[in-house]
């Protein structure tokens, strides 16, 4: 183990690292404990200048009331949701499918459809954009959850695919060969043995799918707009643009726009890490 | 009638049906196809469209007009344009700061003590947070009337200075905003790549008396090689899509002097500054060009990978 163990160090060095932990992880994190802090703040700390300071009254009740009661963020949530839930499913049918037949089988275009996928999601989005919007203009589609559902699903299958067919690819391919020898239809053999073995994949992609579409900007700002079809990151804009410097209304806005990835990403920890590192390291 | 006798030479053609005979190599096509079309309809195509379109003057209602390359002969005097391809570039080269950062945060965080876990993944925090959130933050962090870096300053006797309200230091303000998470990004490749460290090379390495950064250096960054390269890539990729943190700080300001193509490219093409969808599509193909040979670069790479 790359540094030494602190167990193996001196004393004195053992004590500082402990003490060193917290120190850095509090300066690490400065920037979201103070919107935690100014998020519970009253008004009228901000207006007598105690932004840095100690709250002088505990108001995060009424903070977050006035968010979730008295503006549109909660629509906005439901609009995240109900773009980001879809999204992932789709993504996930559409990747099993293109990871196995890029992981499975040998054939001479395997690699550059594979590379078709990658490079396409490498792509800047701008180089995308107007065409993209264009379409979903002309199918009706513009300003609608469907519209930016079914963009997503199409631009995350590339990363996806990419993902599924890594890990596809460190299966024991012995399992294939031999239900093909006993004559096993190939849908099945995807339906009954490799569909089963991708769960830890498909669980470690789903929840960095989900991460990244709750969390888009660009593409909700170019495909929708309106507090009927935006997701919560364009929604809290608006929401800000209403309550200019009302500080503890944005950052209690921003903290519940922010709270479904870092829930799930602490409910599923190990699967989220799993698919960051993308084989990196097997 | 049995042909017990004879060896069937050609394997009963007529039992085994058409698909069952080509379904091997049937198979693969089928189960892509979905995902393909797809892909094929909302990303391929429209690249190629964007190329096409680069080349009209359009407002994305009326009727365009082909222009030929006038799109790009604009571009070539626009001054705003080459702020913007500047300003790229410094995204570019500071946002790798965030690869041997997150490699400090890893080194400093490789140990086995109580609670490490969860320090582990509280460091990790900043890249789940949406940078709509992040922007805002460090918005508010550097005010110039109330701001923390301000207030910083003033116990040096320092400042106040307006970060995101001076040309000089507004892009550079921008991408340390950025940095935060993207080194949250790679400390987590890294601390998994420090997993996989062959401990016996270490071993022999401590034998020899390597220590401390010759340790690092000639032993334990070799073989974090794939860990970088991944690092590396959503560096890249990271940097050159940078729009949520200029669109939420600043806008493009102060005088556009924080744009960068792609925020610069949506400016023109869907904003209050009109619609000019040519152009902006101009301006895109650029950066795509400018992404493809960091593409052509990691599917070489990737290529090399495969054929080992």
């Amino acid at each position: 183990m790359f540094p030494t163990p602190i167990a193996k160090t001196s004393r004195t060095w053992q004590l500082t690292y402990q003490s060193l932990l917290p120190l850095a992880l509090i300066l690490w994190l400065l920037p979201l404990i103070s919107i935690l802090i100014f998020s519970i703040k009253p008004d009228s700390d901000f207006t007598s200048g105690n932004y840095w300071g100690w709250p002088s009254s505990f108001q995060g009740f009424a903070n977050y009331g006035k968010v979730f009661f008295e503006s549109d963020m909660p629509r906005y949530m439901l609009n995240s949701v109900l773009i980001t839930v879809p999204t992932v499913i789709g993504c996930m049918i559409l990747s099993s499918m293109t990871g196995f037949a890029l992981g499975v089988y040998r054939f001479k275009a395997n690699l550059w459809v594979f590379f078709m996928f990658v490079a396409g999601n490498f792509v800047p989005f701008q180089i995308l954009m107007v065409p993209v919007r264009d379409l979903t203009l002309e199918m009706g589609l513009y300003n609608t959850k469907t519209g930016l559902v079914l963009f997503h699903i199409a631009f995350q299958t590339g990363f996806c695919t990419l993902f599924m067919r890594n890990f596809i690819r460190a299966l024991p391919f012995e399992l294939i060969e031999a239900a093909r020898v006993e004559g096993i239809a190939e849908w099945r053999i995807f339906w009954y043995i490799v569909l089963p073995l991708m769960k830890p994949a498909l669980a470690a992609m789903a929840v960095l799918v989900f991460t990244f579409i709750w969390n888009d900007y660009f593409w909700a700002v170019v495909l929708t707009q309106g507090v009927e079809s935006q997701p919560v990151t364009a929604g809290i804009t608006s929401f800000n643009a209403q309550y200019r410097a009302a500080y503890h209304l944005m950052s209690a806005g921003s903290i519940v726009a922010a709270l479904p990835p870092v829930a799930m990403f602490f409910l599923m920890q190990k699967h989220f890490i799993a698919g960051l590192t993308l084989g990196a390291v097997k | 009638m049995t042909h017990a006798t004879l060896p069937d030479i050609s394997p009963a053609p007529d039992k085994r049906s058409w698909w069952r005979r080509n379904q091997i190599g049937l198979s693969p096509w089928l189960f892509l196809a979905p995902g393909m079309l797809f892909f094929a309809f909302y990303v391929i195509f429209p690249i190629f469209q964007s190329f096409q379109i680069s080349l009209l003057d359009w407002d994305g209602l009326g009727e365009p007009e082909f222009i030929g390359l006038q799109n790009y002969q604009e571009l070539y005097y626009d001054d705003a344009f080459y702020t913007s391809l500047w300003n790229n570039m410094l995204w570019l080269v500071l946002y790798l700061a965030a690869i041997p950062a997150g490699l400090f945060i890893a080194l400093f965080l490789n140990q086995t003590v109580t609670g490490i876990r969860l320090y582990k993944s509280l460091f990790f925090f900043p890249f789940v947070i949406s940078q709509v959130v992040v922007g805002l933050v460090f918005t508010w962090f550097y005010d110039p009337t109330f701001g923390l870096l301000n207030v910083m300053l003033g116990w040096v006797g320092l400042g106040p200075i307006n970060v995101l309200g001076d040309e000089r230091f507004v892009t550079v303000g921008i991408i340390l905003a950025g940095i935060w998470p993207q080194t949250a990004y790679c400390m987590i490749l890294y601390l998994t790549g420090l997993n996989g460290v062959n401990p016996e090379q270490i071993e022999a390495g401590r034998l020899d008396n390597a220590k401390g950064w010759k340790m690092l250096w000639y032993i334990i960054i070799p073989q974090l090689k794939p860990a970088t390269f991944i690092a590396f890539v959503v560096t890249i990729i990271g940097a050159l899509r940078s729009f949520d943190l200029i669109s939420i700080m600043t806008n493009g300001g102060p005088f556009g002097s924080s744009r960068v193509l792609s925020f610069y490219m949506f400016e023109v093409a869907l904003s209050e500054y009109g619609f000019r969808m040519g152009y902006g599509a101009a301006i895109a193909v650029v950066l795509f060009l400018i992404m493809l040979c960091f593409i052509v670069y990691f599917l070489w790479s990737m290529y090399q990978e495969d054929k080992r």
